[in-house]
């Protein structure tokens, strides 16, 4: 099973739409390794810089509510694919935006506030990092010397999306 | 148990259902435009899928950008193109035919109630007006769509709002259903069908009724939906009138995916817009609306009329119902752009497009343009627009401009005041 993680880009927000993730005028591009550059580039966030370390070296975000809202664009996802980012952790997700990171066999993790809040509270360490078993349905944050470890719930088709590689390859093969 | 028009349709369009809560849904059309499904083909190719799973269900347009404005949108609409006449998709439609996808197919037809529709745009809840579940999806959706004719979704869950009263003079379709995103937010409606209920709807037509539906999406809505009824009927009528014996007997057929009275909501929501004032959105989520009385004033730079919300002739009409005679703000650039090429004809033979025209504003051919700042009026840096579109996210027009959406009514208002102004005073 695939597993996702790596450090942790901490986005503070809800809200936060597709539009902001990757600007309409790039939806000109058609193939995914020519977005890369423009990874969240219209997200004003206070102490938030989209061409920074933080954004480039992240592997897994960590949001608000309602993340991915607006545009059915899976260039949104495929942004985040194209520079290392393959997991989203966050209160709530719009549905195009989820079903689009799993159907590209990524990871979309709705938690909880008050654990969401828990993974915030690791926002300050500079080595904050996030693993995700999608098997096992649990995920581990660490950093600053300490670590602690959540269970999630995703749906089995989801689940089973990321086992196969995503939704063509299963589609395919079944119907 | 009872079941609403959303369970009705899945139970009777059921493919499969892999894991509890997952359906597989046969697809009855498959729609798609020159951004979301180029690089679906290309993946096709890539993959060695280049299949179509029906032709005559799938219909095509270039929409967003067009005429082409560069060389990358000259390719999207290349491959677009180059697609449809490899699988023989009748269907699509080119510079000349070509209009805002929402507004151009149900013009074409191809939309009835109880079919099962999927677009890579989020738009396409518009299409919930026939009595459909019409959703948007990502381009991988789409490709599965394309390739097998079935998409999956969760168990739908639906939320009924039923919009009581009358709308009062000066307040329309575009202004309920901001009032309803302001009452939802922006993700009140997540995972959920909004079927829209109540005398407003019963008396709405089919345009106002896409407009209705078009931003159920902007309250995070799977779809929205509106029972079919004899106004279905009638506007459907030119296209099916030799499938059934009368119009009677049509809408006895439609009516069978009407929920029924006992059918279990998630939740029901009464509202009553008898005494509510034309909506405006300000900051940028779709819900932070307000009376226009209490944002009356503020200044912008464009007035844009147009888009798969607003780009109908019977927006048109309201709007120059307003304008006949006046001109437009000096400080203030007015856009018109007419969704679909029968629109723009219609509007042209009703002498509408003179009003816009002697009123000051350019009349640019049917295109999606400015709405999402890929073409035709995008904004500069700091620039406000008013504008009847969906979507007032930041920079949506354009890096650093504003949107606030509105009626087509207040946007004329607006545009000839230079500032947000009330329509009821020129009506």
């Amino acid at each position: 099973m695939k597993q996702f993680g790596g450090p942790a880009l901490f986005l503070d927000r809800s809200d936060i739409n597709t539009d902001e993730i990757i600007p309409a005028k790039y939806l000109t591009e058609i193939t995914k390794e020519d977005l890369k550059p423009y990874i969240l580039e219209d997200l004003k966030l206070p102490g938030f810089d989209p061409k920074g370390n933080k954004t480039l070296n992240a592997r897994v975000i960590v949001s608000r509510a309602n993340f991915g809202c607006g545009s059915s664009r899976e260039h949104a996802p495929w942004v985040f694919e194209v520079n290392g980012i393959t997991a989203v952790i966050a209160e709530s997700f719009a549905r195009i935006f989820r079903q689009n990171m799993f159907n590209c066999g990524m990871a979309a993790i709705e938690l909880p506030k008050d654990k969401i809040d828990l993974l915030f509270a690791y926002s300050s360490c500079a080595d904050a990092s996030v693993s995700v078993d999608v098997e096992k349905q649990t995920l581990t944050i660490s950093g600053g010397g300490k670590e602690e470890s959540l269970s999630f719930e995703v749906s089995p088709f989801d689940k089973a999306l990321v086992l196969a590689g995503g939704w063509v390859d299963y589609a395919d093969g079944k119907y | 148990m009872g079941k609403t028009t959303a369970e009705k349709i899945f139970a009777s369009h059921l493919v499969d259902e892999p894991f509890s809560g997952t359906k597989v849904l046969r697809l009855d059309v498959v729609m798609c435009h020159e951004i979301t499904t180029p690089i679906a083909i290309a993946d096709l190719m890539a993959r060695g899928k280049d299949r179509v799973f029906d032709p005559d269900k799938i219909k095509a347009v270039i929409d967003h950008v067009t005429p082409s404005k560069d060389s990358k949108t000259a390719t999207q609409a290349k491959m677009l193109r180059d697609w449809a006449r490899r699988h023989a998709i009748k269907d699509f439609f080119d510079i000349g035919q070509n209009g805002v996808c929402h507004a151009l197919f149900p013009e074409k037809g191809y939309i009835r109630p109880g079919y099962t529709v999927i677009m890579g745009d989020s738009h396409t809840c518009t299409h919930g007006a026939f009595g459909a579940f019409a959703a948007g999806v990502g381009t991988t959706d789409l490709e599965v769509g394309i390739l097998k004719g079935v998409c999956a979704f969760r168990e739908p869950k639906s939320i009924r709002v039923n919009l009581n009263g009358t709308l009062p003079k000066g307040v329309y379709a575009k202004d309920a259903i901001l009032f309803v995103i302001g009452q939802l937010g922006v993700n009140g409606a997540t995972d959920r069908v909004i079927e829209f209920r109540g005398p407003v709807v019963d008396a709405m037509t089919m345009e106002s009724r896409m407009t209705l539906c078009n931003m159920a999406i902007e309250a995070g809505g799977t779809s929205g939906i509106c029972m079919p009824d004899m106004v279905t009927v009638e506007y459907l009528w030119p296209f099916i009138q030799n499938e059934y014996a009368s119009k009677e007997a049509a809408l006895a057929e439609f009516c069978k995916w009407c929920s029924d009275d006992n059918a279990v909501y998630d939740r029901v929501l009464d509202f009553d817009l008898t005494a509510i004032e034309p909506i405006v959105t300000f900051g940028y989520k779709p819900d932070q609306v307000k009376p226009v009385s209490e944002i009356a004033g503020s200044p912008v730079d464009q007035v844009y009329l147009g888009s798969c919300t607003n780009g109908r002739l019977e927006d048109l009409r309201i709007a120059a119902k307003i304008l006949k005679g006046r001109k437009i703000a000096a400080s203030v650039r007015g856009i018109l752009s007419p969704a679909t090429p029968k629109i723009y004809k219609d509007a042209m033979a009703e002498g509408l497009i003179d009003i816009f025209m002697e009123a000051g504003f350019c009349v640019t051919n049917p295109t999606c343009g400015a709405c999402l700042g890929m073409s035709n009026g995008v904004l500069a840096e700091g620039e406000v627009c008013a504008s009847t579109t969906n979507r007032n996210f930041m920079g949506r027009m354009g890096k650093g401009g504003m949107v606030h959406l509105m009626s087509p009514a207040t946007s004329a208002a607006t545009a000839i005041e230079g500032v947000i102004a009330d329509p009821r005073k020129y009506l």
